[in-house]
């Protein structure tokens, strides 16, 4: 296991730099203009000035090798010495990377925005797989029962339709008309008090309900068609026979073998919360990752978006590989030698 | 070696499946009882009902689509059809144990084997972990498994195939059963494994002194073990006698047909197998005649008109048939 480990994380590295490359390659080719939100007024010569300043005079080759530098040595050089204090090298005329827009380091405006991301998306990812897996399983069960006639009804719903519709929807009923909740969600609050926590579950609630649903009809759906695979197997029918109860065939026999896939999909979807819930954001303005790539790419920030996108890369090449120990774990016929 | 007492007594029992295509009925009132320390073979085509009578016997068919109609199963003087499922859990796995055809699917992947030979024992005999544990050792050595300790952390799929019908073996003995229902043990085996299970399933019964009902389509390998034969067709019992009289004096022609198709070893190898012709019927419809007698060499006119009940002709040989082999040479 452990060798597979290194393998892959080995393989990873040539990945990752093609990725980055490609990342760069794309936005450099694509017809942008850092200047181009400047106002008519603004000369030629000047917008040539501006671009020069934004390192743009240079041939790409070398603006990527400075991209590369800037992200893989002096970005964690600089968190070694931000977080823990650990100065290496030379810390005063070491460059990071820049945003066009604001002209601050990007990874500092990434740090700013992960944690709402993590509260909002993570939460309801994580609300998302409680409820969808006792879903699942109900009503792989007791299938064609009244429960899971209207369970598979709703996640069917709930799975077809986008979340910028339900979440439109939410906010009209529950903000515009019923107020109780409040349409945009306040980044600058501050949980010191129980009324601020109230307020802080209050702006969060729709945001994550309308992921959770859309997240749990997706799990619970796949939950149920694995448990559905696995009840009519030979080896349900042998714990039958050895006089198992029900609860003991469903949750040690059955759910242990149905786990295996839904769990794989749970570990991939992970940095689906990262990047995956852009819409959902925008809709409830949660300053979150997601609006910031958005604001990015209006803004042609290339700096912001070449990082904020190969750091998803990165987490979808990470979470492949815990993915794939997930499954050996959980399986003991696969082996990885 | 049985003695007349009967551990089971099976009286009419009758199972339906509800399927799209409208009703199957696979079992149509078959009755027979096992005695004491008894091997009953129970043969017939694929389809002719004897795995679905057996697993009626514990409610192992998924309801729905099956049904069990109608019969009475006696079984330690309750009748295991009126049982719920708390009763009969009692009974499955620890008085009566079950093999499966398949081993390669039988047991769960993703659970080490000692557990799941655990399993019975804690259930049943209320053993903690570790008793368990060195009980299923012995089990697996038992059955003819070598370095049993240690192989109880594996997992099913480090077992070959006859290893693994071993286990189900082991799993099934786990309590010691009164009775042991062996759903054709060695179908999916090759024929050196098939030996060694048999050699193993007879060693046991001398042992254990259990009564086993064994279902195959072998007619091969039940006339080496068996005590008693029933022989199956279309969900009726058509021929039952003990297991000499069954191959040498068969009197239902079906099961005439089915001796003849077997390959002689005696004598010179005169002449084709014989097959028999034509299809099982459907069950769609439980029959008004004889199920076989569209294929029957010696259907009369009363084949086509009622079918016949089971009866005892003499010597406890039952046969279901109007025709008499002994009357008249052709019909």
């Amino acid at each position: 296991m452990i060798h597979f480990i290194i393998r892959r994380i080995l393989i990873a590295i040539p990945t990752l730099l093609v990725i980055s490359f490609i990342i760069f390659a794309i936005l450099d080719l694509a017809p942008n203009d850092p200047t181009g939100n400047l106002p008519m007024t603004v000369p030629a010569e000047v917008r040539e000035k501006i671009r020069e300043s934004l390192g743009l005079g240079q041939p790409m080759h070398v603006r990527f090798g400075k991209w590369m530098v800037q992200f893989f040595v002096n970005e964690p050089l600089n968190i070694l010495q931000e977080g823990f204090g650990i100065t290496i090298g030379d810390a005063e005329n070491r460059t990071r990377i820049l945003s066009w827009a604001t002209r601050s380091p990007v990874v500092d405006l990434i740090i700013q925005r992960t944690p709402q991301t993590l509260w909002v998306v993570g939460l309801s990812y994580l609300f998302g797989i409680l409820i969808a897996i006792p879903i699942g399983i109900i009503s792989a069960y007791k299938q064609y029962s009244w429960f899971d006639q209207v369970g598979t009804f709703i996640t069917m719903v709930g799975f077809s339709i986008p979340t910028f519709f339900t979440g439109m929807v939410a906010i009209i009923i529950f903000s515009v008309q019923l107020r109780w909740f409040p349409m945009i969600y306040d980044t600058t609050l501050e949980i010191n008090s129980w009324e601020n926590f109230v307020l802080q579950v209050k702006q969060m609630f729709m945001p994550v309900a309308v992921l959770a649903l859309y997240n749990a009809s997706q799990l619970s759906r796949f939950m149920r068609a694995s448990i559905l695979d696995n009840l009519n197997l030979d080896y349900v029918r042998t714990a039958r026979a050895k006089g198992r109860s029900e609860k003991v065939v469903l949750l040690i026999h059955v759910l242990r073998n149905s786990l295996i896939p839904v769990v794989t999909l749970i570990a991939l979807g992970i940095p689906t919360i990262f990047s995956g819930a852009i819409i959902t954001e925008q809709i409830f303005r949660v300053n979150g990752l997601g609006q910031l790539l958005i604001i990015a790419i209006e803004g042609a920030d290339i700096p912001l978006v070449q990082t904020l996108t190969f750091l998803f890369a990165v987490l979808i090449v990470v979470f492949n590989l815990i993915a794939d120990v997930i499954y050996g774990i959980l399986d003991p016929r696969i082996r990885y030698d | 070696m049985p003695s007349q007492t009967p551990v089971l007594q099976v009286e009419n029992i009758a199972t339906r499946f509800h399927t799209q295509d409208g009703l199957v009925h696979a079992v149509n009132g078959v009755s027979f009882e096992l005695k004491k320390g008894e091997l009953l073979g129970v043969v017939g085509e694929s389809g002719s009902g004897k795995s679905v009578t057996m697993m009626t016997l514990l409610k192992l068919l998924p309801m729905p689509p099956a049904e069990i109609y109608a019969g009475t199963a006696k079984f330690e003087g309750q009748d295991l059809i009126q049982l719920n499922l708390d009763q009969l859990r009692k009974v499955r796995g620890g008085k009566i144990g079950f093999i499966f055809q398949d081993p390669m699917t039988s047991l769960n992947p993703v659970l080490t084997i000692g557990y799941q030979l655990a399993e019975p024992m804690r259930e049943h005999l209320g053993m903690s972990r570790r008793e368990a544990r060195q009980r299923s050792a012995e089990l697996l050595d038992l059955v003819g498994i070598p370095l049993a300790e240690s192989r109880l952390n594996d997992y099913p799929h480090q077992f070959s195939g006859g290893m693994r019908q071993r286990v189900m073996i082991a799993i099934a003995l786990a309590c010691d059963p009164q009775v042991l229902i062996a759903d054709e043990p060695t179908t999916a085996l090759d024929v050196t494994i098939q030996a060694q299970i048999l050699d193993i399933i007879k060693r046991l019964r001398e042992e254990l002194g259990m009564a086993i009902i064994w279902i195959t389509h072998d007619l091969g390998v039940i006339a080496g073990i068996a005590d008693r034969v029933a022989v199956m067709y279309s969900g009726f019992i058509v021929e039952e006698a003990p297991v000499d009289e069954l191959y040498g004096n068969p009197k239902h022609p079906y099961t005439r047909g089915l001796l003849k198709t077997l390959p002689n070893l005696k004598g010179k190898r005169a002449k084709r197998l014989e097959s028999i012709s034509g299809q099982p019927p459907s069950l769609n419809n439980i029959p008004a005649s004889c199920p076989f007698a569209p294929r029957c060499p010696h259907a009369l006119a009363r084949c086509l008109q009622e079918n016949p009940a089971l009866v005892n002709r003499k010597n406890n040989h039952k046969v279901a048939c109007w025709w008499e082999p002994d009357s008249g040479k052709n019909t």
